[in-house]
């Protein structure tokens, strides 16, 4: 699913990154947890998180994560933005909790980016 | 095996400075991946670095970082000044933490770090001595299935 799509299931404002918003994605990450997101994550994913600080990018950014959400209508603080937009990395907003955003992802047929449910 | 050093480098990482807290690791990713290492040989060096680095952040007083790489392999070493482990065999189980709530709101401090240092590295090795520091040294490797 291109993030133009998801923007419109799970009602997101666009923080930063308009250009890259044809990028693709077929699995997802919902996590607070850096730890989890470096120790469970396949490459290439959606990340949906509550973690609003620079954190969340450089994650992202190490373990190859292609985009955040950032849920419950938070926004990502001024570094975060900064450092997104050098890796070129788009980060939304969603108004929505966590649940509502996976679950409504989940029914549009994204599946999970993590690696524990591997066989 | 090609033991011909390709690069080498050192840097270095200050405790408690959280706002720097990865730019080592990213500095690191960015040099692998000019190199030329595979995708995924770069994710798990940029990976383990990462958690190295915030360990380091997290509790030690300051670490001098150095990373080796051949054409085979991605050796990185992180020697830090600080309070050292007292039981290693603990820390590496997943879930033991001795993090502080500032630690946990940065996104860390779960008790993950140094298992998945392990578990994303061919060789990893380590040393800590309370009251001194902690010597972490772990490998991959560029010439296996992944490579």
């Amino acid at each position: 699913m291109k993030i133009e799509e998801i923007i419109k299931v799970i009602e997101c404002k666009v923080i930063t990154g308009e250009k890259y918003l044809d990028k693709d994605f077929t699995q997802v990450l919902a996590a607070d947890l850096m730890s989890d997101v470096l120790a469970y994550t396949d490459p290439g994913a959606i990340l949906l998180t509550g973690l609003r600080n620079v954190q969340s990018v450089i994650t992202s950014h190490v373990a190859e994560v292609r985009a955040i959400v950032y849920v419950r209508g938070k926004v990502p603080d001024s570094e975060a933005i900064k450092l997104a937009e050098q890796k070129k990395i788009p980060l939304l907003s969603s108004r929505l909790s966590m649940f509502e955003a996976c679950g409504r992802l989940f029914e549009k047929g994204l599946r999970s980016g993590s690696n524990l449910e591997a066989p | 095996m090609n033991d011909d050093v390709l690069f080498s480098k050192e840097f270095s990482v200050v405790g408690k400075d959280f706002s720097n807290a990865g730019t080592v690791s990213t500095e690191i990713k960015a040099i692998l991946k000019e190199i030329g290492f595979d995708r995924l040989i770069v994710r798990r060096a940029a990976i383990a670095c990462y958690e190295a680095e915030m360990n380091v952040v997290m509790y030690a007083k300051h670490a001098v970082v150095r990373l080796s790489a051949t054409p085979t392999s991605v050796k990185i070493e992180f020697q830090d000044e600080g309070p050292g482990i007292a039981d290693v065999d603990l820390a590496l189980q997943e879930g033991w933490s001795t993090a502080t709530p500032e630690m946990r709101e940065m996104g860390f401090g779960a008790g993950m770090g140094l298992p998945n240092i392990k578990r994303n590295a061919d060789d990893f090795d380590i040393n800590s001595e309370v009251g001194k520091g902690t010597h972490l040294i772990f490998t991959i490797h560029a010439d296996g299935e992944n490579g």
